[in-house]
């Protein structure tokens, strides 16, 4: 069934086509950056605007550039939540009664699990079961994956998200929004022996996460360099880069080791923004392989939001027979441990 | 003709079939169940009519200004359905669409509409009707605070809408004498989103789908945080 997925749950308005036999025939994603950059973060209503003037002339484009008539979509997939309610509801209302018009069945998709799924877009896919480790702007969790819609959540985030702490700390470091690319380039420069960071909650048992403490210790780094140096030099700012890349990557490395000994599970799966981190990518790769674990992770493109991870998700569910009815709320907080297995009507 | 009209800016969610000068309507009052009907009401609409989609001329929708996300679920709405059919869009004023329903209910020819925009504002529109029976814009539409907006010329103004409601004594004062009459309670419907399309799109102003886009009137919605310079 060739499936159109809509993503629009917060700044980025994505589109993409999916189809069993030929996969990912083509996506789209258009990035609202420049439009929050000035305000320093994503401003809800703006977002809203961007995404329904973008979206049905990302559609249009998508289709065109697939060379698929709109008549040959056999489903449509949107993100349901979680996100931005105004946002979400764009994507909502445009897929949904796209879906109707053409007299197609609609799915509404859960944003994470789009990002969980995304690294089996890539060739040579992971097999369930995998763990994953979700690290994206709004969360870092990971996730016992047994199947679609069987998610187990091992180990959660007590404050920020792997991304808002990367986000936080660039603003710090005085780096454009969005920051977390930024303090990785930036970081690229820095020498990792001038400044240790802590690995929090790594002391202890455990696969929670707590990344807060990072952003106020990169603070109190800022000030005793400031007293030290008087301005700040950009090889200081580039070696507190580095440290703080270096000790949110470690982290994550220890906590997925225990996560996939915990879960006895031979595949760890990287997904969301952070996961398109090279640094982590790479150490991540090293690590699991010394414990025999394969890792696998989705293209850089696929690690932020997108509308082919959507249109994955979707044609899956659609596949097993999962429908929504004609309503298509948006629910801006939806826990992913309430995710099930492809249902009849997914209607709530 | 064959127009299918959606509104969901106001507190009431409408869906209208107009269909050889007959208009069949479904109405509900349920604030922030819109999206949970809207498609329903259309669906309904055509089941009844026995038609589907693609047999439409086009799809009439309240473009605003009124609740940012609800004018946004009409756009959205509209977008997607006139696309999946092949068909243009016809954006009509949710308050010339108040106007209307002011002519239809209660006969008046001049009507002064607002609706509550919050923030001490409101939305404003003055329509005065013409010679078929439509309501016609006398002067811009406008945002702005009660005792700001441009009252209309002339007397015999019915004040309509949440506006009245919420700002009555204001807007009174502002328009003195040219007031006739208030009513708070009405509520945008699509049955006039169905007529005001209808007579747009024999105008020719049906756009393609892609283009039906929403009407805020407030456009100033976020500051910018001020530079913080030598750091
Ligand atoms: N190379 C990178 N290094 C570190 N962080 C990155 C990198 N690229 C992107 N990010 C971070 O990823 C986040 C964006 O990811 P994503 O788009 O998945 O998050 P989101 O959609 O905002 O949040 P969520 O998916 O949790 O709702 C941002 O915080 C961004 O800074
Ligand atoms: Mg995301």
């Amino acid at each position: 069934m060739l499936t159109l997925g809509i993503e629009t749950s917060c700044d980025e308005t994505g589109v993409a086509l999916y189809d069993g036999d030929r996969g990912l025939l083509e996506h789209r994603v258009y990035s609202q950056i420049a439009t929050h950059a000035e305000y320093g973060g994503v401003v809800p209503e703006l977002a809203s605007r961007d995404h329904v003037r973008k979206t049905l002339p990302l559609i249009q484009e998508l289709l065109h550039g697939a060379r698929i008539a709109r008549s040959e979509i056999g489903g449509v997939a949107y993100t349901a939540g979680p996100g931005l309610v105004g946002a979400l509801l764009v994507g909502a209302a445009v897929g949904r009664s796209l879906a109707w018009s053409l007299g197609v069945p609609a799915v509404a998709i859960h944003h994470m699990e789009g990002h969980l799924l995304a690294p089996l877009l890539e060739p040579d896919p992971p097999a369930f079961p995998f763990v994953a480790l979700l690290v994206s702007g709004g969360h870092s969790q990971l996730v016992e994956v047994a199947g679609l819609g069987r998610y187990k959540l091992l180990g959660d985030s007590l404050d920020d998200a792997a991304g808002e702490a990367f986000d936080k700390t660039a603003k710090l470091l005085g780096l454009p929004y969005p920051g977390g690319p930024e303090l990785a380039r930036l970081a690229e420069q820095g020498d990792s022996g001038r400044f240790r960071f802590p690995r929090p909650m790594t002391d202890r048992p455990g696969l929670e996460f707590s990344f807060s403490g990072l952003k106020t210790f990169a603070l109190n780094t800022l000030d005793a360099v400031r007293r030290e140096e008087g301005e700040i030099s950009a090889q200081s700012r580039a070696d507190i880069a580095r440290a703080f890349e270096q000790a949110v990557v470690e982290t994550l490395v220890i906590k997925c080791r225990r996560a996939v000994k915990q879960a006895r599970c031979q595949r760890l799966v990287l997904a969301g923004g952070v996961s398109a981190n090279r640094r982590l990518r790479a150490a991540m790769t090293e690590a699991m392989q010394k414990e025999g674990v394969r890792t696998d992770y989705p293209r850089a493109e696929f690690c932020t939001d997108n509308g082919a991870m959507i249109a994955h998700a979707g044609w899956l569910r659609l596949k097993a027979g999962e429908r929504s009815g004609l309503g298509f709320g948006a629910r801006p907080r939806w826990p992913l441990e309430e995710m099930r297995p492809p249902g009849g009507s997914g209607e709530w | 003709m064959k127009i299918l009209a959606v509104e969901t800016a106001t507190d009431a969610c409408s869906a209208a079939l107009l269909w050889g000068g007959e208009i069949r309507l479904r109405y509900q009052v349920l604030p922030r169940g819109h999206t949970d009907l809207v498609l329903g009401m259309l669906d309904e609409l055509l089941a009844e009519a026995g038609i589907r989609p693609p047999d439409l001329d086009a799809v009439a929708f309240g473009r605003g200004p009124g609740s940012f996300t609800g004018v946004r679920i009409a756009a959205g709405v509209a977008q997607g359905a006139a696309f999946g059919a092949g068909l243009p869009v016809v954006p009509v004023s949710t308050l010339a669409a108040l106007a209307q329903r002011a002519y239809r209910e209660w006969g008046a020819q001049r009507v002064a509409a607002a609706f509550d925009a919050r923030m001490q504002e409101v939305y404003w529109g003055c329509y005065q009707l013409d010679g078929q029976g439509l309501m016609a814009e006398t002067l811009g539409e406008q945002v702005a605070a009660p005792d700001q907006v441009t009252p209309p010329e002339g007397a015999g103004w019915l004040g309509a809408g949440s506006g009245w409601a919420v700002h009555g004594a204001l807007l009174t004062r502002r328009l003195e004498a040219c007031l006739s009459g208030v009513t708070p309670d009405l509520l945008c419907s699509a049955e006039d989103i169905a007529r005001l399309g209808a007579a747009g799109f024999e105008y020719g102003r049906a756009l393609p789908p892609e283009q039906a886009a929403p009407v805020y009137l407030r456009n100033q919605v976020a500051k910018k945080p001020s530079r913080v310079s030598g750091r």
